[in-house]
């Protein structure tokens, strides 16, 4: 019963950070038709900057947090403007772009903070929060702490895209890019605007982890393959969608991890994906866009 | 006329390709022999996966094809105790078989949800490797694999472990698999893989049946990454599964990128190049994936056909700089017809 109501609370507070993920992932696949490869890098670029600016030179964590979603942002916009806007009529292109970026980000981390040692950031909040009066269900306060900014987020990007006239110009993009254009909107400048806050979001994930996993070059990994199946599980293209296949696929893949195994989890999660790639390839709320 | 005369001159460059390849284990120092086995079945590697690519889709489980290669030689050597000449050829043809398995879910998909469905279909494949101890061997895996030996009347008994007779069987391999994806993009066949590429509801429209088509050809290009796999193995001596991981796949993908994927020698090229590079980059090698993202990047941006188009690139260059400094007194563009084909 315990392991079931900790295991619960873990899902919980992973989907979030996994929705961060995802959400960008779709955003920029919307926008620009560009499969991101590089933003499980964009993640670790995130950790880093919080291990740097955090670990390193004291810096308070919430500026920490701040900073990496400001420079995972433009890093984001960088390459927007250097490598996806030459390739805008070549989807592949971008990809393949992107696979560049990957190999570049993974060696600069590499070579700036080394490779041997993973990073370990101590938590803010040392201790664990004892959760409805049950004993051995606990959560870290810095998992708590992490939780709240990735919701705060997440919220503060839905009201962004559906309140505000920027919001309604990236959703119009999203949804047909020639239209948009005849509307007047520039598409370069929703390019930019996607990249940088989808690489933001990633380098925020990024940063309210980083306190929460060991730090590393190559981490974006794992997170990047997540990410896919989220996406595809959600119905490529769909933001909602992505929100809620994140929640679900991360609870199964919670619960698959702690009774029985990870890789096992992992294994299922991909085959989950191939599934629903063959059986309903717009994912649970795609808007059924022929594959 | 150019054209006419360049067969020949391909079939030149490959006869003088090939002599410098059989002068090369003699005339570089032993432990340089490594590289260039790795160089051989990259080689293998790179041109299997340009076919698969001829009818459009990219597929990112083509390493993991060669995996299931490495892996299924080994099993069969190792398990069943079968020779390796069987095993190897076996173990590819099961690549091929498995990959016909993929091609049911995976032809459904096109463009970016085949890349990321063929990406699901082959981690999971490297992640059962990865959690089965039994009989894969886990994330340690499989050691002590046997390498292929031969009784050759007049030479006695050779065992291929030594470097320099394993890198002519790997030569040979080579050779029988330029050979073979040559005469299949000529033939029928691949010429209505090209068809489907360019316009499949046209293709399909006058009766191609673009699954087995696209099918057909992902098998073979399978299988031959499965027989490379096989040759990596035996090689080695051992085969886990980082070798096949997706980072490798990118590689893959960089090599034929970089060379270019119009002709055959684009992807040779490629592999060719960065090898080279890698080695004029030893004693850096935590550098070399920049170094390798950084020539990908320019690559597209600056040469999106690849090194194979190159030459062409320089001769259009340099015959549009004659020009300008010919017919510039005049101020006459050239006429539509000078120009080069599209």
């Amino acid at each position: 019963m315990e392991t079931a109501v900790q295991t619960l609370v873990n899902a919980l507070m992973q989907s979030s950070f996994t929705a961060l993920m995802a959400v960008g992932l779709v955003l920029i696949f919307g926008v620009m038709r560009v499969i991101n490869f590089a933003h499980g890098e964009f993640y670790m670029a995130g950790a880093y900057v919080v291990f740097w600016l955090y670990a390193q030179h004291d810096l308070p964590f919430f500026g920490a947090v701040v900073a990496a979603m400001l420079i995972v942002g433009i890093i984001g916009l960088l390459m927007e403007q250097a490598l996806f806007r030459p390739m805008r009529d070549n989807p592949l292109g971008g990809l393949i772009m992107s696979v560049g970026v990957l190999f570049i980000l993974q060696v600069l981390a590499a070579v700036t903070f080394g490779v041997g040692l993973m990073k370990h950031i101590p938590p803010l909040y040392p201790g664990a929060a004892p959760l409805f009066g049950l004993e051995g269900v606990a959560v870290p306060w810095q998992r708590l702490v992490a939780f709240g900014i990735a919701v705060v987020l997440l919220a503060a990007f839905w009201l962004f895209l559906k309140r505000t006239r920027l919001g309604w110009a990236l959703r119009a993009c999203a949804q047909d890019r020639e239209a948009a254009a005849l509307q007047g909107m520039s598409i370069n400048r929703l390019a930019l605007l996607a990249m940088g806050l989808g690489a933001g979001m990633a380098g925020a994930a990024g940063a309210i982890m980083a306190p929460l996993v060991r730090v590393y070059p190559y981490i974006g990994g794992p997170v990047i393959v997540t990410a896919f199946i989220v996406i595809i599980v959600g119905g490529i293209g769909s933001l909602e969608g992505a929100v809620l296949a994140a929640v679900l696929y991360t609870f199964f893949h919670t619960f698959v991890a702690t009774y029985l195994d990870g890789t096992i989890a992992s294994i299922l999660g991909l085959v989950l994906m191939l599934v629903v790639l063959t059986v309903r390839p717009a994912g649970l709320l795609g808007k059924g866009e022929k594959v | 006329m150019r054209r006419s005369s360049r067969p020949w001159a391909l079939g030149g460059g490959l006869a003088a390709a090939l002599a410098l390849f059989c002068a090369l284990p003699f005339l570089v120092a032993l432990y340089r022999l490594d590289i260039l086995i790795f160089l051989l079945i990259n080689v293998i590697l790179a041109v299997s996966y340009r076919f698969l690519t001829l009818a459009g889709e990219f597929s990112l489980a083509h390493v993991v094809m060669m995996g299931v290669g490495a892996y299924g030689s080994a099993l069969a050597t190792k398990e069943a105790g079968l020779s390796v000449w069987l095993a190897a050829p076996l173990a590819a043809a099961f690549a091929g078989f498995l990959s016909f398995l993929l091609a049911f879910p995976l032809f459904r998909m096109k463009g970016f949800y085949f890349l990321i469905g063929s990406f699901a279909a082959g981690e999971a494949i490297r992640l059962t490797w990865n959690r089965f101890r039994d009989p894969f061997g886990g994330p340690g895996g499989l050691v002590f694999i046997p390498s292929p030996e031969i009784d050759i009347p007049g030479l006695g008994h050779v065992d291929l472990a030594e470097p320099r007779a394993f890198y002519f069987l790997t030569l040979a391999i080579v050779v029988l698999t330029i050979f073979v994806f040559h005469r299949l993009e000529r033939s029928r066949f691949g010429l209505t893989l090209h068809a489907i590429h360019w316009r499949d509801v046209l293709a399909e429209s006058v009766g191609v049946h673009i699954w087995w088509y696209k099918t057909f050809a992902l098998m073979i290009a399978s299988a031959f990454a499965g027989l490379a796999g096989a040759l990596l193995g035996h090689y080695l001596g051992t085969v886990n599964p980082t070798q096949f991981s997706l980072h490798i796949m990118l590689f893959v993908l960089v090599w034929v990128i970089v060379g270019g994927t119009r002709t055959i020698v684009g992807p040779i090229l490629g592999v060719v190049v960065l090898t080279v590079v890698d080695e004029g980059l030893r004693g850096l090698d935590e550098w070399r994936p920049l170094i390798y993202g950084a020539i990908l990047i320019l690559t597209v941006l600056f040469l999106p056909r690849g090194l194979e188009s190159l030459p062409a690139v320089l001769r259009e260059h340099w015959r549009a700089a004659r020009e300008r400094r010919h017919r510039a007194p005049l101020g006459g563009e050239p006429p539509e017809s000078d120009r080069p084909p599209p």
